[in-house]
């Protein structure tokens, strides 16, 4: 187990198929985490393995990359999975916090969920 | 066709051709290409599922609406001013609440220009006279790939020539594909925009001995040589994204760095502005404004106009259950929401206006599907420096356009309401 810094955010990949939500392309664009290369290794990951994010607001299973981040730091693109785990609080702006929320990581065996599955779930 | 004009992000690039016969779009970048690929369309309006007429789905969008107490009017960014005007409308004629995709996006940056007001210029003059361009918090090159080509990294404007002529500054906490694009890098601990803002404005106030060797993970010198920078450009720009809007401090953030275009501004000429990100998200703001007064987080259940992020805006509705229906256009916030928020959605009845099927198809009742703004349908939009550009119509469709869907609830409850 591992505790980051989680934040969300844009992608060409997410942006390319953002007009297709239901598809698996879309799917492939957000369900995935950035970890330094030391935090997956600490980890014991390999490429495709799965890992399960959770915060004091939700859990969600992603599967697990490796990136060029600052160790401690993790990215998630934006979408329904980095949603089930960021903080819903927006201090009066009316914007949540979408960057900056501390979140534990784990390898799992658990299956990554499908975008429907996700809003099932909710 | 020539000079078309793309409806993907804020850069609203106008210089596309597209091949009608391939149908497919040159020039522009890959987000563009996508917008302009065919893919899966909602077939026909639907109720509860089943495949009706407009006008049946229409009459049972306008009585839900008329039925609710305060219903939510979200969404906005991806449509044209001429459909954006009649929401504003229809949210008053509802008493509901008008609120857009700034909320979950550039908003904070809204209420830092009440606080200060904006120095900002067109992109055409960042274009032309920029020496430096900083882009802090924000990632052209994932998010608005032709920005950096057509006005900012490697542009070819009137005084400033070419990229040789323009030092480019990335702010960011993760080294991203613009950072590689950059004189100088700047790497900051996430949240920490605030005090990093706060270091450069006492620098330049003359006060640098009070800075601390390290601020928010960047060392002295660079904040140094960042200063040093901004001081001695003829011109400069700062782009600011999510990076600063998203995270701790937000419409704060952005206020202290208007404070840092303010003090550079007593010696040299700055500009700011942010990255806005879908096409017409500008238009999602400006045409409330000049309808009612303000751009988002609008409530119009006493009748009139108020403005409170802290209670209109539609995360801040949804999550306090204070909406009983809902009337998403050109959105799909059950994608983009915390989970919290979804929640409520889910529970309502949700009317959903868009071109294509997402994850909001799949909790409304009524679905009314509609033509794509720039492809098969014309109308206003404002490209992120506020410039209003006229997207064409290149494609025939039988889809009706938002305008005209919009045109027609707004028919039947002005009937339904008597």
């Amino acid at each position: 187990m591992l505790v980051v810094e989680l934040i969300s955010g844009r992608t060409l990949d997410q942006g390319a198929t953002v007009e297709e939500k239901l598809s698996e392309e879309y799917s492939k664009a957000v369900n995935y985490i950035e970890l330094s290369e030391e935090d997956f290794k600490s980890l014991g990951l390999k490429e495709g393995d799965r890992v399960k994010i959770s915060t004091e607001f939700g859990s969600v299973v992603v599967f697990a990359k490796k990136g060029e981040i600052p160790k401690g730091l993790a990215f998630i693109p934006m979408g329904p999975y980095a949603n089930a785990v960021i903080d819903p609080a927006t201090d009066g702006t009316g914007m949540p916090q979408f960057k900056g929320v501390m979140a534990k990581i784990e390898k799992t065996e658990e299956k990554v969920k499908t975008v429907r599955e996700l809003l099932e779930a909710i | 066709m020539e000079d078309v004009i793309c409806t993907f992000c804020g850069s609203v690039c106008d210089d596309g051709e597209f091949d009608a016969e391939k149908k497919k779009v040159k020039k522009f970048c890959r987000l563009g290409s996508a917008k302009f690929s065919e893919k899966e369309r909602i077939k026909a309006p639907m109720v509860d599922g089943k495949e009706v007429s407009y006008e049946t789905a229409i009459e049972k969008a306008a009585e839900i609406l008329v039925n609710a107490k305060k219903p939510l009017l979200y969404g906005w960014a991806s449509t044209a001013n001429e459909a954006i005007r009649l929401g504003v409308i229809l949210a008053e004629k509802l008493r509901g609440v008008y609120d857009q995709c700034a909320s979950v996006c550039h908003a904070p940056g809204t209420l830092a220009v009440i606080e200060e007001g904006l120095p900002g210029a067109t992109l055409g003059s960042v274009k032309n006279r920029a020496d430096v361009v900083v882009f802090w918090g924000s990632n052209p090159a994932e998010a608005h790939p032709r920005h950096g080509m057509r006005y900012s990294i490697s542009a070819k404007g009137l005084l400033i020539k070419d990229r040789k002529q323009r030092k480019v500054v990335v702010v960011d906490v993760r080294p991203t594909k613009t950072a590689k694009m950059a004189d100088l890098f700047i790497q900051v601990k996430p949240g920490y925009d605030y005090a990093v803002i706060s270091a450069l404005r006492a620098i330049l106030s003359g006060n640098a001995d009070v800075v601390p060797s390290d601020v928010g993970g960047v060392a002295k010198e660079k904040l140094l040589q960042l200063a040093e920078m901004m001081k001695n450009a003829k011109y400069g720009a700062i782009f600011y994204g999510l990076g600063v809007t998203q995270s701790r401090g937000r419409d704060r953030n952005v206020e202290n760095a208007i404070k840092l275009i303010q003090l550079l501004n007593r010696t040299t000429r700055w500009v700011i502005w942010p990255m806005r990100g879908h096409y017409n998200v500008v238009g999602a703001g400006e045409v409330p404004a000049w309808e009612v007064g303000y751009q988002y987080a609008i409530d119009f259940s006493r009748g009139y106009p108020r403005f409170s992020p802290a209670e209109f805006s539609a995360v801040e509705v949804l999550k306090r259950k204070d909406c009983d229906a809902a009337l998403i256009v050109a959105s799909d916030p059950a994608a983009h929401f915390p989970a919290a928020a979804v929640k409520h959605l889910k529970q309502i009845p949700v009317i959903q206006i868009d071109p294509f099927p997402n994850m909001t198809t799949l909790l409304a009742k009524v679905v009314i599907p509609s033509a794509v703004y720039g492809i098969e349908a014309e109308g206003t939009a404002y490209r992120m420096d506020g410039i209003p550009l006229r997207v064409k119509k290149i494609l025939e469709t039988s889809y009706w356009t938002d305008e005209k869907i919009l045109e027609e609830i707004l028919k039947r409850v002005e009937k339904l309401k008597g």
